[in-house]
């Protein structure tokens, strides 16, 4: 019961600081939103970026056909296996979707688009051997599951040759991952001019309220105590630059949206840009929070323990 | 309560502000510190709130070493005293209660206790209708009683004060010396330094005489 008061006194204590540090910000309105500004734009590049990256990455992921397998069966296979064959196939987890091109098909589409007619006319039997796509599941797609699955359907007795063409889809992914490197580097160089920019503010703040801190020592104020509404004020900032940043993002992603289904559209996809989700969202704030408690803890332990009363 | 051995202050680059200094002050009494302007009076006060460091010598309050208290333990022994300063030192951008509250707020009290003693406090000295002002809307002397309000609201057992009456009239002044009284007979340790010798004169206390820095009478202290 006690425990549980003087628990409640605390948390409400540290409310009473966190308010009044937002109050204080709220009081110089335009030298707040200027700070939170740059803090907010800081943050909001490499986020943009990254929700950029995220989408291509899924681009690459659901990119119908990408991960798709050609089995080229035997030649002379009676319909009975291929028949059985399929529905074998059609089991396994690890497929999605089959589509069947029987060899005379086959032909006919080769005719078709190669323009060989009489030369195919003239082979008394059909080249060609029937071919079934394999597109396999979602869980499947990424290039590990994927030749797991080839080496598989490469054993099987029926089949003459297994093809999986991944190698662009690798290459994109790769692309994808080293523009993910530069990112976090620039992330790491904006995170770092982000924490200047709030320590900065802080010392700033320190200096202004020099008169203040001293006579709160002079009271009997312990360091924990003077320090407490500095680092909310950085918490604030912090926080604050992570909503503005959170805003930008899901602005630009919204001005995104058109062009980007009008380009999937003209490849037949349905591909549409995925905006910033709740788990982003947290982690950006959860980054500006961090970003401006440190920011603040830094000056704060540089220029606090300087102030001391005459 | 409070004992000098043998202690001396030195600014950087001035002479000495007290020379090898030595009294004692028992728990519950009150003595007046006087002495000419310049004499070292407050470099004495300041010396008993860490305020400031002896170059030599030693000081114990409360049978604490504070000669060799490290910075931790400075805002404890704060705590432990009611400090009025010469310059009041109040915060300009607060008002009359909340200078009064700070060293409330500071220990951590609750929200009622905090207005129950603030107005405590500020009806002693006779601002209970000014807990709204802010400092600069006050007299001198209005805001020497808020800085006397903020020294008492927590109930310390040592009380210093600078020229606690230095912008009093007098008939505020011996209030005020009244109010320090109260203070000494329900405990309170008192510590008063003043130029008032006509009022000290009238007052049955202690008194530590500085000049230039050195201890030159101790009228009743032991
Ligand atoms: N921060 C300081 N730096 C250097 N010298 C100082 C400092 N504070 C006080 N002094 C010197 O120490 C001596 C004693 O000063 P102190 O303030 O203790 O005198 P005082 O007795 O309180 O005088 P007053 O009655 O005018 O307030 C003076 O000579 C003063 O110049
Ligand atoms: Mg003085």
């Amino acid at each position: 019961m006690n425990f549980a008061r003087g628990l409640n006194n605390y948390v409400g204590r540290h409310l009473q600081v966190a308010l009044s540090s937002l109050g204080r910000l709220y009081r110089t309105p335009l030298a707040s939103l200027m700070t939170t500004a740059v803090i907010g734009i800081a943050l909001a590049l490499p986020a943009g970026l990254y929700a950029l990256t995220g989408n291509l990455q899924q681009l690459s992921n659901r990119w119908d056909g990408s991960t798709s397998l050609s089995l080229f069966l035997k030649k002379s296979l009676p319909e009975g296996r291929i028949e059985a064959l399929r529905q074998t196939l059609e089991q396994w987890p690890e497929i999605a979707r089959l589509q069947f091109i029987s060899a005379d098909q086959a032909l006919e589409e080769f005719r078709h688009l190669s323009g060989f007619g009489e030369a195919l006319d003239a082979l008394d039997e059909n080249p060609l051997p029937a071919v079934i796509a394999v597109q396999p599941a979602p869980a499947y797609r990424d290039a590990e599951s994927a030749s797991a699955l080839l080496e598989r359907l490469r054993r099987l007795p029926e089949v003459e040759l297994a093809q999986l063409d991944l190698q662009w889809v690798q290459r994109f992914n790769a692309i994808v991952d080293i523009v993910r490197r530069s990112i976090a580097v620039v992330a790491s160089l904006l995170g770092l001019a982000v924490l200047l920019i709030i320590g900065n503010t802080i010392r700033l703040e320190i200096q202004n309220r020099r008169e203040e801190i001293e006579i709160t020592r002079l009271v009997g104020a312990t360091d924990a105590f003077i320090r407490r509404p500095f680092l909310y004020t950085g918490l604030w900032y912090g926080i604050g630059g992570a909503l503005l940043a959170t805003v930008l993002v899901e602005i630009a992603l919204l001005q995104l949206q058109a062009p980007a289904r009008e380009l999937a559209g003209l490849y037949q996809s349905d591909f549409r840009l995925q905006m910033a989700g709740p788990g982003e969202i947290l982690t950006l704030m959860a980054t500006g929070a961090i970003l401006g408690l440190l920011g603040a803890w830094l000056a704060v332990g540089r220029h606090l323990s300087a102030i001391e009363p005459a | 309560m409070i004992r000098f051995d043998h202690i001396s202050k030195r600014y950087p680059g001035g002479r000495d502000a007290l020379q090898s200094v030595s009294f004692h002050m028992h728990r519950g009494s009150m003595a007046f510190l006087t002495g000419r302007s310049g004499a070292g009076k407050s470099t004495l006060l300041k010396l008993i709130a860490l305020l400031e460091r002896p170059t030599r010598g030693q000081l114990f309050l409360d049978g604490e070493n504070l000669s060799r208290m490290p910075r931790r333990q400075v805002p404890r022994i704060r705590r432990k005293i009611g400090m009025i300063f010469q310059n009041y030192r109040l915060l300009c951008d607060r008002t009359v209660f909340d200078n009064v509250a700070l060293p409330l707020v500071i220990a951590g009290h609750r929200h009622q206790e905090i207005g129950r003693r603030v107005r405590a406090a500020l009806d002693k000295v006779g601002l209970l209708g000014k807990e709204r002002a802010f400092p600069v809307m006050l007299s001198g002397g209005e805001q020497q009683r808020v800085g006397i309000a903020r020294a008492v609201v927590n109930r310390p057992p040592l009380l210093l004060a600078d020229e606690p009456t230095g912008n009093l009239d007098p008939e505020l002044s011996r209030d005020i010396m009244h109010l320090f009284e109260q203070f000494n007979q329900v405990g309170v340790t008192v510590l008063i330094a003043s130029h008032d010798l006509d009022l000290i004169a009238r007052l049955p206390y202690d008194q530590i005489r500085l000049e230039q820095g050195r201890l030159v009478q101790e009228r009743g202290a032991s």
